[in-house]
């Protein structure tokens, strides 16, 4: 019943106030601090940051304290207060051949120079629930290996690159405008820097179904992982008084380089295509899916008919932001009495209509017999 | 920049406000044309009014006076979240009565009060494209517009009536604007289209997560799509408004108990109160639950 929807500004003080206290839970826990959060809950809050679309991991582990654990609620936090932030300028480019590489992972070949790095990763753990932890036990010391001079990492497809082997990622032109869909409205088509920052901001859980259903033959783009790289890069900026690069800081980012089937012509020998992930933080997951769903929404460039949904820029640009997608699902949860009152209404008047042709009917039977 | 607040007046910086205001011009410069326009993140969910607040932010001064509603009530409280909002970010007066009001925030309703040319209504607008749901891509209902190609439209309401023997549009039914572009009125009753109609008030739509703007400029034609033999008709109720005796306004069906008992009262809450100050009286007036008669039920 709507009527207790009309609570009025007490009610809603009232039941942010006990948010608040559900949120801190029994007070003979102790609280847990954003310090704690944002280096122990890393991976939780490095989504937050992604889809928060905000490099600051302090606010994000402060966002998701505040939302109770809940992830998007957190992004959408960090969303709200990015909005206020003023925006400056753009960086250069990031150099990810120049990433401290923690993790650096090639499905395409056995070797390749700067090698294989594991890093931190599930891959290959046993997914049994380690009772240890519930202990409190604490983990024996990393191994460590003789620091390695800080060379350049050269990135998979820049080796296949090499032999033209792949399609050359055409360099944008120098001071063309990059588009920023939070300055201005996505229009499609949209291009692939648009593209690429909607997917980045995206939803995971959109993604890697999207991603997914591509390998069940949705819009199949026959995937090889050219490499998954995670680490810090260094982010630069050029500020116009100066007329040089001046570093602002560091980012840790995923970067996922998909190679994909191969494309040809009369004109052009056949060459592999790419698809492209970078996310902030590790996510695999996230940077993978961004590659593969990237490669798909090229159908149109590559001259592919469009046919699965992750082919379909639209639809996909369109629904894959969970802040966006999150509020208007759930304001549903609005009243919406006086809509469905209109619906009440002539449903009642049709059925009243019906059932009066109903015994219209059974008169004329009767009538005829 | 207000120092009680640490933010803006109402929130949003200038420059996105004079971004807004822009997109607002052209609007009003082109009757029911959706204008694109880089709406902002704003600190509640898209879907709850983000459209209408930014347009809100960026139209409303300091000597304004706000009314926020939310299905015709002051009292619901997606409109209370917001009228504190500017309280808090402008500090503007507020007001629940339509008469002192200059800037009218609403979500699916149009006050039953005749609005006057010194006042704006501000609609919510979740989908602002109105052949979105017959036909799902941008790209192509742009085109649509642009063409003035309406025949999809009068298909749907075409086979409504063959199906069902009515137009199964009951809100957000579609308008036509000056002759030209066909709007969805954001989900308004189809009852409250004719107020819409040469209304000597300014009307904005804001579409937050669509980021579109709209307007219907004061004193312009807006006509409820229809056919000559199906004329455009309103919703009607058979009893008057049970707390204040108004016929010949939208009503809430509010109910009583499990035994099928109900009541129908206005569903502008200002409306009912006004009338029931001038000593109307509906015939559950006193008996009602205060919940729904407010404090003036009791009297």
């Amino acid at each position: 019943m709507y009527v207790a929807v009309k609570g009025g500004e007490k009610a809603i003080d009232n039941a942010h106030r006990l948010l608040a206290h559900a949120r801190r839970g029994p007070a003979d826990l102790p609280e847990v601090a954003p310090a704690q959060i944002a280096a122990q809950l890393t991976l939780g809050v490095d989504r937050v940051m992604a889809e928060g679309s905000l490099y600051d991991r302090d606010l994000a582990a402060l966002a998701v304290k505040q939302a109770r654990g809940d992830l998007v609620e957190a992004a959408f936090l960090v969303r709200a207060f990015r909005t206020t932030l003023p925006r400056f300028g753009h960086s250069l480019p990031v150099d990810t051949t120049r990433m401290g590489v923690e993790r650096r992972v090639s499905a395409t070949f056995r070797d390749l120079p700067g090698g294989q790095v594991l890093g931190p990763t599930f891959d290959y753990t046993h997914r049994l629930i380690d009772f240890r932890l519930a202990a409190g036990a604490e983990p024996p010391a990393p191994a460590e290996a003789p620091a390695t001079p800080d060379e350049p990492m050269p990135r998979v497809t820049d080796l296949l690159d090499g032999e033209a082997l792949i399609e050359r990622e055409a360099p944008g032109e120098e001071g063309a405008p990059i588009g920023d869909l939070t300055r201005e409205p996505l229009d499609f088509p949209a291009d692939r820097d648009l593209r690429l920052q909607a997917l980045a901001r995206g939803d995971e859980g959109f993604l890697l179904a999207l991603a997914y259903s591509t390998q069940r033959g949705y819009g199949r783009t026959h995937p090889f992982v050219g490499e998954v790289r995670f680490g810090e890069v260094a982010v630069e900026f050029v500020p116009e008084e100066l007329g040089f690069a001046v570093p602002l800081g560091r980012v840790a980012v995923t970067e996922c380089q998909m190679v994909n089937q191969f494309k040809g012509s009369a004109q052009v020998p056949p060459q592999f295509t790419r698809g492209y992930g970078l996310v902030f933080g590790q996510s695999e997951r996230k940077a993978m899916s961004m590659a593969l769903v990237d490669r798909a929404l090229r159908a149109r460039e590559f001259g592919e008919e469009v046919v699965a949904p992750a082919q379909d820029e639209e639809f996909v640009l369109a629904h894959a932001d969970n802040v966006q997608a999150t509020g208007f699902v759930e304001h549903l949860k609005l009243p919406h009495y006086v809509d469905f009152q209109a619906e009440l209404e002539l449903v009642r008047r049709m059925r009243a209509e019906h059932a009066a042709r109903g015994s219209e009917a059974v008169g004329m039977r009767e009538a005829a017999e | 920049m207000s120092a009680a607040t640490g933010y803006s007046f109402a929130y949003l910086d200038e420059q996105t406000k004079r971004m807004i205001r822009r997109a607002i011009l052209k609007a009003i410069a082109v009757p029911g044309y959706q204008v694109p326009f880089a709406s902002r993140e704003m600190p509640m969910p898209y879907g709850w009014g983000t459209g209408g607040v930014q347009v809100t932010a960026s139209i409303i001064g300091p000597d304004d006076v706000l009314k926020v509603i939310d299905q015709g009530s002051d009292d619901t409280t997606n409109a209370v979240s917001i009228r504190k909002f500017f309280a808090r970010t402008a500090g503007v007066a507020t007001t629940t009565k339509t008469r002192e009001a200059t800037v009218i925030q609403t979500r699916h309703r149009i006050p039953e009060a005749k609005l006057g040319e010194h006042q704006i209504l501000v609609y919510q607008v979740p989908i602002p494209e109105p052949l979105r749901f017959l036909e799902p891509r941008e790209t192509e209902t742009r085109r649509l517009h642009a063409l003035a190609d309406y025949g999809l439209m009068h298909v749907k309401l075409y086979e409504d009536i063959a199906r069902h023997g009515h137009i199964a549009t009951t809100y957000a039914y579609p308008a036509e604007v000056a002759g030209r572009y066909v709007m969805d009125p954001s989900p308004i009753p189809k009852f409250d289209n004719p107020k819409m109609d040469m209304c000597e008030a300014l009307q904005l739509f804001g579409a937050g997560r669509e980021k579109r703007i709209y307007a219907v400029p004061p004193c312009t034609r807006v006509r409820s799509l229809d056919f000559e033999d199906h004329p455009f008709t309103v919703q009607s109720f058979r009893e008057p408004c049970a707390l204040c005796a108004a016929t010949g306004v939208y009503l809430d069906e509010v109910v009583l108990d499990d035994r099928g008992g109900r009541m129908f009262v206005c569903s502008d809450t200002d409306f009912c109160e006004e009338r029931r100050a001038d000593g109307h009286r509906g015939h559950l007036l006193g008996e009602a639950p205060a919940a729904i008669a407010g404090e003036a039920g009791d009297a």
